[in-house]
């Protein structure tokens, strides 16, 4: 098993999810409780977290592609 | 690491919190439900088969030493102690990890053994490593029973949830994992645990940064800290502008640093012997290396682990610098790390009050304030150490009046300094990362329990079963045990949880106990593999003598700022300026304890093995290790160098 199909899959699944949540009504809910920051944090966190799921998942195929060759 | 939070605290989640966590367990799982088909053998099932990648080992080797005790413990010290806490990493860990992988790890892996106990009996005999496995047997359970319980108790006062259900949730799904894919499972989570506790503490730390006014905001701040740390209640005296900041500064004496060491107890105490004794031997991480596939990926595992284990203080002991800032620097933040509760009556105070000013010295008047205003059913209650040396100081010398000396001692209770993480989750994470920075947590618990989970199967199925209990029965069926040890190591770990809660300075019985049997263990290991003189009957009595010697020191010394906590010392050879200092005098007298006794006894005794015997096993016996056509920085001698020139300009740059 290659361990960055797994890392890949799940990282993206969790960075749309919180990018999502940032985008929609999920920002009202973090002003509550955070500092006073002006930084929508789950949105560019997710984005972050989105870019590195897609980079393993890249380089898990690019492996596979380069195991068959 | 008893109780967390003394102060309810309680955060709702939402749904996206719930889903995240969810979606890790559920990832976990399925980890271990898709390796299920590979475990043809007692040897893939517990030690891997050897079949996995250095990148791989590399990471799970740091992420099963990142339990949530690690995280939750370091982010405490970095509060408590500034940067003198990165010592930790790049003095007690980088340097040990290194000679790991370059002088220890071709004996470990050469030698086929299947664990690190069963590298003694190779080398030595039988009893020896009967004692080290069992031994390390009973401190994984121990180990993995208090960070279970430290965790369902953190997500019991964090989030409400209920004891009992957070021990066996979280203990279960480790189990499925482990029970269905072995070793090699818990490896693969351990790797996806590694980047969630990356990706979920790194925000927490970005904001809190941002909130101090960036690093050189964070430093300004600590200065201040430094320069107050009296009236903060951190030091018995303003320790200067450095002390929160740089490593070396305050190192040349004892009392002029927070942690009341010297640079001698730091090098050699924690640098050398604990250190070492830790990374070199402890078979919990030594056994994520032996499972790589080949000899180099084996050596290239602790190089490739000390990458991000150098830069893990900025995730985790920055934390606990932004919190202590936040409290200490004068400036209003309305943060607060939280303080224990103590409790004391205008009528408990009238009866202390004589006896305070009627003592002889000021610390027999603290003595007098403890010994008088103990809690129900006669436990002391957790005054801050600092404040009450204050607050009886002013008494005695007529400045604080009877009402005044009550409302401060009210007020007097220590910091609880574990809190700091779950603190700073509640001021800067909304609800999304909030589900994200649980999940981190909740990752460095699991990768630390299947840590010890693992390890115990191993030494319990290979080193104690098969051994002594039965040794000519098919592969199968050890695998059958080893797969029911899992389940058992879980059910025992489990029993110790609850055993934990009911102490409360368990955590600190353990690690003192660790201490009595890492740093005599370590001896043995070291003439093991670079003396070929060493004989078995000298590695047991070594480690035996080395043990006894800590007991005898511990048994005999007392620490001046009254945290000892266990025993009252018989009569006192030598009084330390803090715990943490007699820890590392004390491993430093085991270990050589040890060492001499394996010196003196070997002479003393006849060699068992033959030099053809111990090929493979002793440094001067065994050719060296070549990496012809290896690319330079697959070579761990020259990769290991590097690391550590970078860790010198860390400690440099820090000073």
């Amino acid at each position: 098993m290659d361990i960055r199909k797994p890392i890949g899959l799940l990282f993206t699944l969790l960075g749309f999810l919180l990018a999502v949540w940032g985008l929609v009504g999920g920002e009202a809910a973090a002003k509550a409780r955070t500092i006073r920051d002006d930084v929508n944090i789950n949105l560019w966190w997710g984005i972050v977290m989105l870019l590195f799921g897609l980079a393993m998942l890249a380089l898990a195929r690019v492996a596979a592609k380069r195991g068959k060759a | 690491m008893h109780h967390f939070l003394t102060v309810a605290l309680k955060i709702d989640l939402q749904f996206l919190d719930y889903a995240i966590m969810g979606i890790y367990v559920l990832f976990v799982l399925g980890i271990g439900f898709a390796l299920k088909r590979h475990m043809r053998s007692s040897e893939d099932f517990l030690i891997s088969g050897r079949s996995i990648p250095a990148w791989v080992t590399g990471l799970a080797f740091i992420s099963a030493n990142l339990g949530a005790l690690e995280v939750i413990g370091m982010a405490a010290s970095g509060a408590k102690y500034g940067m003198l806490t990165t010592h930790f990493y790049w003095i007690g860990a980088i340097v040990a990890m290194v000679f790991l992988a370059i002088f220890m790890m071709p004996f470990y892996y050469g030698s086929r053994a299947r664990s690190a106990p069963e590298y003694l009996k190779m080398r030595f005999d039988e009893k020896t490593r009967g004692l080290n496995s069992v031994s390390f047997a009973v401190m994984t359970i121990l180990g993995s029973g208090i960070s279970m319980h430290a965790l369902a108790d953190l997500l019991n006062k964090l989030l409400g949830w209920d004891y009992t259900v957070n021990l066996l949730v979280c203990s279960v799904v480790v189990m499925v994992y482990i029970f269905k894919g072995g070793l090699t499972s818990a490896i693969y989570t351990e790797v996806v645990q590694f980047f969630l506790i990356v990706f979920g503490f790194a925000p927490v730390v970005y904001l809190g940064l941002k909130e101090v006014g960036g690093w050189d905001g964070l430093v300004r701040r600590l200065h201040d800290v430094g320069a107050n740390s009296q009236a903060l209640g951190l030091w018995e005296t303003n320790l200067g502008e450095g002390a929160w900041t740089s490593m070396w500064g305050n190192m040349g004496d004892a009392s002029a640093n927070s942690m009341g060491v010297s640079w001698a107890g730091m090098v050699f105490g924690l640098g050398f012997v604990l250190a070492f004794g830790y990374w070199c031997t402890n078979f919990l991480v030594v056994q994520r290396a032996m499972a790589a596939n080949s000899m180099r990926a084996a050596r290239n595992t602790p190089i490739i682990a000390t990458i991000p284990k150098m830069f893990f203080p900025l995730l985790v002991i920055v934390p606990g610098l932004i919190a202590i800032a936040l409290e200490g620097s004068g400036k209003d933040s309305g943060f607060k790390i939280y303080q224990k509760e103590v409790v004391v009556s205008a009528a408990d105070w009238g009866k202390v009050e004589p006896l305070v000013k009627a003592a002889d010295s000021n610390g027999a008047a603290v003595k007098v304030l403890r010994e008088e205003l103990k809690g129900k059913g006669g436990a002391g209650q957790p005054f801050n150490s600092v404040v009450l040396a204050r607050i009886t100081q002013e008494v005695r010398a007529g400045r604080m009046s009877s009402g005044d000396a009550t409302a401060a001692l009210n007020n007097a209770g220590e910091r609880d300094y574990n809190s700091v993480i779950t603190s700073l989750l509640n001021r800067y994470c909304p609800s999304g990362l909030l589900g994200l920075a649980l999940t981190a947590l909740l990752a460095s618990f699991m990768s630390g329990m299947a840590g010890n989970v693992t390890a115990f199967n191993t030494v319990w199925t290979y080193d104690i079963y098969q051994s002594y209990f039965a040794p000519d029965k098919s592969d199968t069926h050890y695998m059958n045990v080893g797969r029911l040890a899992t389940v058992a190591g879980i059910a025992l770990s489990i029993g110790f949880a609850y055993v934990a809660r009911q102490f409360d300075n368990i955590m600190d019985l353990l690690q003192l106990v660790f201490g009595f049997v890492n740093a005599p263990i370590f001896a043995a290991f070291l003439a093991g593999m670079f003396w070929k003189r060493a004989t078995g009957h000298a590695a047991f009595s070594g480690v035996l003598a080395g043990t006894i010697v800590s007991a005898l020191f511990y048994a005999h010394t007392t620490v001046q700022d009254g945290s000892a906590w266990l025993v009252d010392s018989l009569n006192t050879w030598h009084s330390f300026p803090s715990a943490m200092t007699q820890n590392f005098s004390l491993a430093i007298f085991s270990f050589g304890a040890a060492a001499a006794t394996i010196a003196a006894v070997s002479l003393m005794t006849r060699r068992e093995k033959t030099d053809e015997e111990l090929k493979g096993l002793v440094y001067s016996l065994t050719p060296r290790q070549a990496d012809p056509g290896a690319p330079w920085y697959a070579r761990p001698a020259i990769s290991g160098i590097i690391i550590l020139l970078v860790c010198i300009a860390l400690n440099i740059y820090f000073a």
